[in-house]
């Protein structure tokens, strides 16, 4: 276990800066872009469908919760097959994949993710006729996570 | 590792979808961090997870360093016969870990 | 004028009449995760604490449970804690408690402070107070030791000269940075920090409080440390406790 000290402290009480931890390197617009295109094979995304929940303000970047599902019935030749999501501030792109196998209730899941700082984060579903749907959200970390310090 | 905690409903309809919910102690290391002598800490997460009932497949995941440090996960499965759920996940070690639970439909 | 302030003394004395959990001053997010049985962290360590409570351990081969017989026939002890301990004629925490009964009962040697094994029994006794109101003893034998917690507490420490008092009244509900200053109060412990991905103690908040303001971090088992747990708990009267609590 290590105690570092709250950069926060500093900063309150206006105390000398603390030498920070260099920020980790961030995705890219282009990374989230690729890491898309791995899903999609470069099929158009469309908006609708699907629904990326997750709150507005943030508190604490290390555990957000996040919901991400389609809720009205499809036929059984659009259902969904996958739910993936993208960060496009953390330093990697990639957040989760899941499938949907053929004991699944609904294609819908709930976690928790971290988030490096303020940020979009992009949800994307992909269906049994070959479309791709998708859902955003922009959100505020007013506590970044610190990544590099606990 | 404790067990995981577990959460589905003991006893639910045939036809009905039921929530499945999990949360297993598990540090997610992100291998983003740094130790207090600046090395940087090895990636140790759980990369993979899995569900099945009744030996078809309900759910299944991959995850990434963005997933948080003990991680939660709910989502959904439909009730079919009386039997068994069983979780499977692995991690960078390579250790795979399971467990069960049973649920009667009515 | 006089009567503005009048208003706002009465205010201030509400204010300590009525203390306010670090549960209303976290986000709806945090305070679901607390609230949600199935899906707050902590319990993953009341599991592990109740998994060892029926494990027979230390050279006299005895359980807690063979003891003991449930937790839940120790329901309200954790909100007594810090409790004067007669024999050694000072006050222990929960922690030291348990490590007690290990050392003196069990024959077994104490846990670590921080190990997943301590805060697993910890959070476990203090789940079986959950809801009940902070009951400790200001009073009797435990006074000179509430009196020594308050001195600290009020004690300006460290490179920026601040007390615990200076930001958890005279700064409460105020932001630092862009966290919100609670009243510092502690009555969720062990609790989740998000910030620390685990469980952790009052001991080590109470270090980082301290690392945070540039002054020798205590002891964990250091009497000055108990001390200080004692007045919080002293001044947390009025709240009800929360363990496993989370908090961001
Ligand atoms: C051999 C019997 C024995 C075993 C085993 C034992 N205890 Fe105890 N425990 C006691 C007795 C007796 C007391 C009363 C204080 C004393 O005499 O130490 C006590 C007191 C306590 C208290 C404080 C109760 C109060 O009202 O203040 C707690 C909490 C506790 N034990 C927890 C535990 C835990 C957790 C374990 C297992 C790690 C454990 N005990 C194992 C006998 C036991
Ligand atoms: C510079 C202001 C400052 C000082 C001085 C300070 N704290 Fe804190 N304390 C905070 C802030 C801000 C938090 C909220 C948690 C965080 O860091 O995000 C906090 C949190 C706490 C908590 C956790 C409350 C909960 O709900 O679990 C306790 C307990 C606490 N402080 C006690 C103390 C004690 C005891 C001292 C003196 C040794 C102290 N603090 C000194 C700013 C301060």
């Amino acid at each position: 276990m290590r105690l570092a000290p709250s950069r926060r402290f500093v900063l309150g009480a206006g105390a000398a800066l603390l030498a920070l931890p260099a920020t980790p390197a961030r995705a890219t617009k282009a990374d989230v872009a690729a890491a898309i295109r791995a899903i999609t094979g470069g099929a158009p995304l469309r908006p609708g469908r699907v629904k990326l929940d997750l709150p507005l303000l943030v508190e604490n970047g290390n555990a957000v919760a996040m919901t991400v599902g389609v809720a009205d019935p499809l036929p059984a030749a659009e259902r969904v097959l996958s739910l993936h999501v993208f960060a496009e501030g953390n330093p990697l792109p990639n957040v989760i994949h899941a499938y949907f196998g053929p004991r699944s209730g609904a294609p819908r899941l709930a976690t928790r993710i971290r988030l490096a700082t303020s940020q979009t984060i992009v949800a994307v579903a992909a269906c049994a006729d070959g479309t791709f749907w998708t859902d955003s959200v922009e959100l505020l970390v007013t506590l970044a996570a610190c990544i590099d310090d606990l | 590792m404790p067990r995981p905690l577990i959460n589905v409903p003991k006893k639910v309809k045939r036809g009905d979808a039921f929530d499945i919910r999990i949360l297993i102690a598990h540090p997610m290391e992100s291998g983003q961090r740094r130790d207090d002598k600046g090395q940087p800490i090895p990636r140790e997460i759980i990369h993979s997870f899995l569900c099945t009932y009744g030996g078809e497949e309900v759910f299944r995941a991959e995850f990434f360093p963005a997933i948080s440090a003990n991680p939660f996960l709910t989502f959904s499965a439909r009730a079919v016969d009386s039997g068994q759920i069983v979780f499977t996940w692995t991690d960078d070690l390579g250790a795979t870990q399971f467990d069960s639970v049973e649920i009667t439909v009515e | 004028m006089r009567r503005l302030a009048l208003l706002l003394c009465l205010l201030a004395t509400v204010a300590q009449a009525a203390p306010r959990s670090g549960y209303d001053d976290a986000g709806p997010q945090v305070r679901a995760m607390q609230d949600d049985d199935d899906a707050n962290p902590g319990f993953l360590w009341v599991q592990q604490g109740a998994a060892l409570w029926s494990r027979p351990d230390g050279s006299a081969s005895k359980s807690c449970a063979d003891c003991h017989g449930d937790a839940s026939t120790l329901r309200g002890v954790a909100a007594r804690y810090p409790a004067f301990d007669a024999k050694l004629r000072r006050p222990v925490t929960l922690a030291q408690r348990i490590n007690l009964c290990r050392t003196d009962h069990q024959a077994a040697p104490a846990l670590a402070p921080e190990s997943d094994a301590l805060l697993g029994l910890t959070a476990l006794v203090g789940l079986q107070s959950r809801g009940l109101p902070i009951a400790v003893d200001a009073g009797g034998p435990n006074r000179p030791f509430v009196e020594a917690g308050e001195h600290f507490f009020r004690t300006r420490q460290g490179q920026l000269n601040l007390s615990c008092a200076n930001c958890h009244e005279e700064r409460a509900g105020h932001r630092l940075g862009g966290a919100l200053i609670p009243e510092g109060h502690a009555n969720g412990y062990p609790q989740y920090r998000l910030e620390w991905q685990t469980m952790g103690s009052l001991a080590r908040r109470l270090r980082a409080c301290l690392i945070g303001v540039r002054a020798e971090p205590l002891a964990p088992d250091a009497p000055d440390a108990v001390a200080l747990e004692l007045y919080l708990a002293v001044r947390a009267r009025g709240l009800t406790v929360e363990t496993p609590a989370v908090r961001p």
